[in-house]
């Protein structure tokens, strides 16, 4: 990695001002105060951390910079001006650059004719993609500007909206979570671009959870804590433990992996030599994957996004049958050719990636989405005569997994969508755990999630495991799988390696895995160190 | 006979032509729009009257597109102002339009109409096979044919072809962008109740010239399975046009040579072949996704 530059990070700080002042900026939902008289300076060249916990108002916040919603009261100077901003396009206008944490992004068009799109002038498409593809180059952050990006990754598609940004040439450049979709090498390289690009004289809002990322690479930071601001400081005379205090007010729970796992448990989900073809021209296809989880243990599968971690969670829950229902076996008996109901049967239980239109139905309430996963493994407790609903008992279950898992959200029973995304997903693994399963998968657990949502659905997959269940996770977040974690496998192009015990792992080993080496072929591959 | 086949393929195809490419751009930009077939008799029975009253079938022409087009405004100012539900909203257009037409047009029926001479162009019609075809039709077969390609450059080739793409894909991205959503949709469903307009125009000043009530018979709903049968392509519009058009034109031969096929069924082929055609593009999910308006239907109310 590049030095962090401190002389000059040095003239940065204490100067305030500058480019955005905002004061006592508010914004109002109903009886909510999301954001409450905030204020926020931001200096030219300087990296400014967003922190705060979900809910804590900094989506809201930036939304009101980016021109996305209109404050209720309060003022944005920008470049000492007072300014009103009153659409995104304005904000752009101004030279305020947004890299959305829930992409923006259109599926059905390339990532040139993406690009084109949030560029005022009248730039032809083969020139847009050249200047793409001159960028991407320059940043490190490959691209294919004729690839449509719904057949991307979601690594893949963040790297469009950095270079979106980057083309509207901004001055300040809002980042909403950026390094959740990538492995330890990508964001060292994204590290390196914002460094770049502040010594470049551009200021940019960081927005994360990750609070090593953040002081290692921020100047300032400003705290929030139920739309309110609860201190404005530097970063890097804090400790992460102090941010984190800062944010949630508390002292956060650390996860604890407790007691060793019994290497001679029982095998509860096995995968013999699991092959799928790729369904569409842009899948991974699967190839003869091996895996045994036993009672009692967690076990990560790292990779890089996009090398067939989707294609295997859909292959294990059982969205995509196998041809030989022996290839995957829960709690000894064959489930290859059993549905996703048929597995949840057998007491597996799996918690896709995508939250909202997987893992959850949007528009509908809490409860159904509830019932909507359990109507079959919970028939008798959900279901009275001729099919009906017993909304009673599917309240009373619905109220105790939020309880569990802390979800905190407005009213009694709201739709899955109102939540925001951590407290859904605390939701979603709380519904499955509540079933107590003897396998659960998990693709991606806290994507997204802040620190005190993360820990606790970390900690109570831990618990579950400890408690005699197997454990799956997918997960491109390597503290993650390294914190909680038994053994780790990672998967590159469809391949799944050797797991390997935690004790033995580093950052270093699984990021060549990633990168595609063999274990015997220690050197990187070419297209790692393009990469 | 080949070219006289031929010939009347094109005077079907035309008015579902024009229709079905207007419609696709009002579809392509996220509005589903099922008055069409209101739209289309409003613009016959304007087109009609005009052209009589006045003697020039152009004025007819003109007017039926203003009409087509206020009857989308209408449609616009319900749907996308007052976020009224698309599909209820275009049904009822459609019975307005039959309605409001067949009051209007009592006047009319019976009455000789006007009917538009075809622009016979030198030397290239007398091409063996396919001149007169080609080049000796009604203006507006060749409008209906440049309207395609105008649609199909506009739609991929420009800035606002792409803009507006966009808004049918994600309108709450094309918003964060700072596109003016609404905007992009009212001039789509504008565009799209002029080529009604104008195609019910062909139907009343070509087709047949004179007033007949409810004339356009369902070609409305035709260009609206049209569109979605040509996977919202203008040029699959085109083929698709003229393979209903040889159906329908078929199915009269059919009659003539004496070959008993019950007419209702071959009305309802080019029902039936979209509903194929949606089976067949479905298996495809990559092909649906780039091609189908991701937002279509859906109401769009920014957050402020």
């Amino acid at each position: 990695m590049t030095e962090m530059g401190a002389g000059v990070d040095q003239l940065h700080e204490g100067e305030g001002g500058g480019l955005l002042d905002v004061r006592g900026l508010t914004k109002i939902f109903g009886a909510l105060k999301a954001c409450d008289a905030i204020d926020l300076s931001i200096g030219k060249g300087e990296i400014h951390a967003l922190l705060g916990e979900n809910g804590a108002g900094k989506s809201t916040l930036v939304k009101m910079l980016f021109g996305a919603l209109e404050p209720a009261a309060g003022e944005i100077h920008w470049k000492g001006q007072p300014v009103a901003i009153h659409s995104p396009g304005a904000a752009r206008h101004l030279g305020i650059g947004m890299v959305f944490q829930h992409f923006s992004l259109f599926e059905a068009l390339t990532a040139a004719e993406n690009i084109m799109l949030s560029l005022d002038e009248k730039t032809p498409i083969l020139q847009v993609a050249e200047r793409a593809r001159e960028l991407s180059k320059a940043y490190g952050l490959p691209l294919d500007p004729f690839a449509h990006v719904g057949d991307l990754s979601v690594g893949e598609r963040q790297r469009i909206e950095i270079i979106r940004c980057l083309l509207q040439k901004p001055d300040l450049i809002i980042l909403d979570e950026p390094t959740s979709v990538l492995t330890p090498q990508e964001a060292d390289k994204l590290f390196e671009t914002l460094e770049t690009l502040r010594d470049e004289g551009k200021s940019i809002l960081y927005i994360s959870h990750r609070l090593e990322e953040v002081k290692r690479l921020c100047d300032r930071a400003t705290v929030l804590r139920h739309g309110k601001v609860v201190a404005h400081c530097d970063p890097r005379q804090e400790t992460a433990a102090s941010l984190a205090r800062m944010m949630v007010g508390d002292e956060v729970a650390t996860v604890k992996r407790t007691g060793s796992v019994d290497a001679g448990g029982q095998a509860l989900l096995e995968v013999r030599e699991l092959s799928r073809p790729s369904a569409n021209p842009f899948a991974v296809p699967l190839r003869k994957i091996d895996l045994l989880v036993r009672s009692g243990e967690v076990m990560g599968i790292a990779g890089v996004a996009g090398n067939g971690q989707g294609e295997l969670f859909e292959a294990l829950s059982g969205e995509a049958l196998q041809q030989n229902a022996a290839t995957i076996r829960i709690r000894d008996k064959d489930a290859g050719r059993l549905g996703i109901s048929g597995r949840r049967l057998l007491g597996a239980a799996f918690v896709p990636e995508e939250r909202l239109g997987h893992g959850a139905a949007p528009q509908m309430r809490l409860s159904e989405n509830l019932f909507l996963s359990r109507h079959v493994t919970d028939a008798k407790a959900l279901m009275g005569a001729f099919g009906t609903v017993r909304t009673g008992a599917l309240a009373k279950a619905a109220a105790r997994i939020v309880k569990v898992m802390d979800v905190r959200k407005s009213g009694e029973d709201p739709e899955a969508s109102a939540l925001s995304g951590g407290n859904l997903q605390k939701f979603i693994i709380g519904r499955e755990l509540d079933r107590q399963p003897a396998v659960m998968v998990v693709n991606q657990p806290t994507w997204g999630v802040d620190a005190g949502a993360a820990a606790r659905i970390r900690q109570a997959l831990i618990d579950l495991a400890r408690s005699g269940s197997a454990v799956l996770v997918i997960s491109q977040d390597l503290d993650e799988l390294f914190e909680m974690c038994d053994s780790v496998a990672v998967m590159h192009d469809g391949r799944l390696s050797a797991p390997m015990p935690i004790a033995e792992a580093t950052f270093e080993k699984i990021g060549l895995l990633m990168g595609g080496a063999t274990p015997e072929r220690s050197e990187l591959p070419e297209e790692a160190e393009t990469a | 006979m080949f070219e006289s086949v031929l010939i009347t393929i094109a005077t079907a195809a035309t008015p579902l032509l024009i229709a079905a490419i207007g419609e696709l751009v009002v579809e392509r930009s996220g509005v589903l729009n099922l008055g069409v077939e209101g739209m289309m008799v409003m613009g016959a029975v304007t087109g009609f009257g005009v052209a009589i009253t006045t003697g020039s079938p152009w004025l007819g022409v003109f007017a039926a597109i203003l009409v087509g087009a206020a009857f989308a405004l209408l449609f616009g100012f319900l749907t996308l102002t007052l976020v009224t539900n698309q599909v209820a909203t275009g049904l009822a257009l459609t019975l307005l339009g039959l309605g409001v037409s067949g009051m209007i047009g009592e006047a009319f029926i019976g009455l000789p109409g006007v009917k538009m001479s075809p622009w016979v162009i030198p030397v290239l019609s007398d091409i063996p096979l396919v001149g007169r075809f080609l080049f000796a039709q009604a203006p507006l077969f060749y409008i209906s044919i440049l309207l395609v390609i105008g649609v199909s450059y506009f739609l991929f080739s420009t800035r606002a072809g792409l803009t507006l793409r966009s808004v049918g894909d994600n309108h709450d991205s094309a918003h964060a962008l700072g596109i003016r959503v609404i905007a992009v949709r009212y001039a789509a469903v504008m565009f799209g109740g002029a080529c009604a307009g104008l195609a019910g125009a062909y139907l009343s000043l070509v087709y047949t010239p004179q007033w007949i009530e409810n004339m356009t018979a369902g070609r409305g709903w035709i260009a609206l399975a049209l569109v979605v049968f040509a996977s919202w392509r203008p040029w699959r519009v085109l083929a698709g046009a003229y393979l209903f058009g040889a159906v329908s034109i078929g199915q009269l031969h059919a009659q003539v040579i004496g070959v008993s096929v019950p007419s209702q069924l071959l009305s309802a082929l080019p029902y039936v072949a979209t509903i194929v055609v949606l089976v067949l593009i479905s298996r495809n999910r990559r092909l649906t996704m780039v091609n189908t308006p991701a937002c279509l239907g859906r109401p769009f109310v920014p957050a402020r």
